[in-house]
């Protein structure tokens, strides 16, 4: 026992020291994907199990979603329509001006779809294991969406077959969002699992209204730029307060992508020369 | 030496099956660990040695399949098994309500001793959200997959004959 639990805290010194580079990290990258194949089976073995249990839930709530989702396919038959227009005279404007924006989706990056592989167990991390890694252009800090295009994370740890991704509602994570109508800038945060997703550090002289769509900001600062390109979409405003004694509002937001369900997800990388 | 590759080839599969289909899991807020549950098991059947033993190979699977702090789990879940072990040598033996017992003692303990590693190595630690929030959930989940798992587990690795029981430390109560 005394020799396990030495290898052990010697094996998490070492781990903990070394660069993402150094020799524990390559082994774990080899180890993990050498699992790779055993936790690909154990997740074909439970889809049916969960999509089983996925209609059984989703039987009550089918018919009250059907009836909000008809009125909402409406409302956005009608938007997309003024949008068409809309993008059509952003096009020629920015062509009369000559603008040169940052990178922009999904022109400047490579869609990567891949399947979750594995999570930590417990209830410590918001993090999740994809089978995407190195081999595939991955790199660290590379975003992640969920198949419908929304934001979900970041990703973290790098191996040759699998990368860890960092998702928006981890503790450490901090996104750069900005209100779609007013523009206004925020922090994304999720400071304690039990509490609600916010967006702070908003000017309280800024405009954000209950049910504004949040958007990743992507903005550059001199050599230094966000991980996120602009314009992902990440949430909803969902309450926004503020008090006397706080410099700042308070936002609520519900995400749009739902994190408890997504089986795959899309990590975008950079093409080649995009900076 | 064929009790310990049964009780590896077992641990090795809960492990696969933990971080790929259980830690996805979430009922009232709780999420039921089969690793930790199967390791009780495992230490109770087959005493200290093996115990400490499985929680090392069990935690350096799930480390490696997660990409998290390699070592984390390892160290953790190797003290669990020898503790347990050591209750299931001792204190615990032919108690029915033993597996019970152990696996409510040391979800708990096993949540603090978490705990207290993140924070000492800087990584997150929710403890309201640990400890208050979901601890009883987990408890519950992990109860509910006692009794499955210790009746697999019994059947894959069969107490020792009585001689090798008689040989064993000396029941305390």
């Amino acid at each position: 026992m005394v020799v396990l639990v030495l290898v052990s805290l010697a094996l998490l010194t070492v781990y903990f020291r070394e660069s993402s580079g150094g020799g524990l990290h390559s082994l774990q990258s080899t180890g993990a994907s050498v699992l790779r194949p055993f936790e690909t089976a154990a997740n074909r073995v439970a889809q049916p199990f969960r999509d089983a249990a996925g209609w059984l839930g989703g039987l009550n709530t089918t018919r009250d979603e059907n009836k909000k989702l008809q009125k909402e396919n409406e409302k956005l038959t009608a938007e997309l329509s003024r949008f068409g227009s809309v993008q059509e005279e952003n096009r020629d404007l920015r062509a009369i001006t000559h603008y040169l924006g940052g990178p922009s989706l999904p022109r400047d990056y490579i869609a990567l779809p891949t399947a979750i592989l594995s999570q930590p167990p417990g209830q410590f991390d918001q993090r999740v294991v994809v089978g995407v890694g190195r081999n595939n252009g991955v790199r660290p800090n590379d975003p992640v969406v969920s198949p419908n295009g929304f934001l979900v994370g970041v990703t973290t740890t790098v191996g040759a077959g699998t990368a860890n991704v960092r998702l928006i509602t981890d503790e450490t994570s901090a996104v750069s969002v900005a209100d779609a109508k007013s523009g206004a800038w925020g922090i994304l945060r999720h400071n304690d699992p039990g509490s609600a997703i916010i967006v702070d550090n908003v000017p309280k002289s800024a405009v954000v209204n209950e049910g504004d769509k949040l958007v990743t900001a992507g903005w550059k600062s001199g050599p230094l730029t966000s991980v996120f390109p602009r314009g992902i979409p990440v949430g909803t405003a969902t309450g926004v307060s503020q008090t006397d004694i706080d410099p700042f509002k308070q936002i609520e937001v519900k995400l749009l992508a739902d994190l408890g369900s997504l089986r795959s997800m899309i990590v975008l990388v950079k093409k080649p020369g995009v900076k | 030496m064929i009790d310990g590759l049964k009780a590896a080839v077992l641990v090795f599969l809960v492990a696969i099956l933990e971080v790929s289909v259980f830690a996805d899991v979430r009922i009232l807020g709780g999420v039921p660990d089969l690793l930790l549950v199967t390791i009780v098991a495992v230490a109770l059947l087959r005493g200290s040695v093996m115990g400490a033993c499985a929680g090392f190979f069990g935690g350096l699977i799930v480390d490696t399949a997660t990409l998290e702090t390699l070592g984390l789990s390892s160290l953790l879940l190797t003290l669990i098994g020898y503790w347990v072990g050591r209750y299931g040598e001792t204190t615990g033996r032919d108690r029915t309500h033993a597996p019970f017992l152990s696996v409510a003692v040391v979800t708990f303990l096993y949540a603090l001793g978490g705990l207290a590693l993140r924070f000492v190595l800087g990584e997150p630690a929710p403890a309201r959200h640990i400890l208050l929030e979901t601890l009883f959930q987990d408890i519950a989940l992990n109860l509910l997959l006692t009794l499955p798992v210790y009746v697999i587990a019994k059947r894959l690795l069969p107490p020792p004959p009585p001689s090798r029981v008689r040989e064993g430390a000396p029941a305390l109560g």
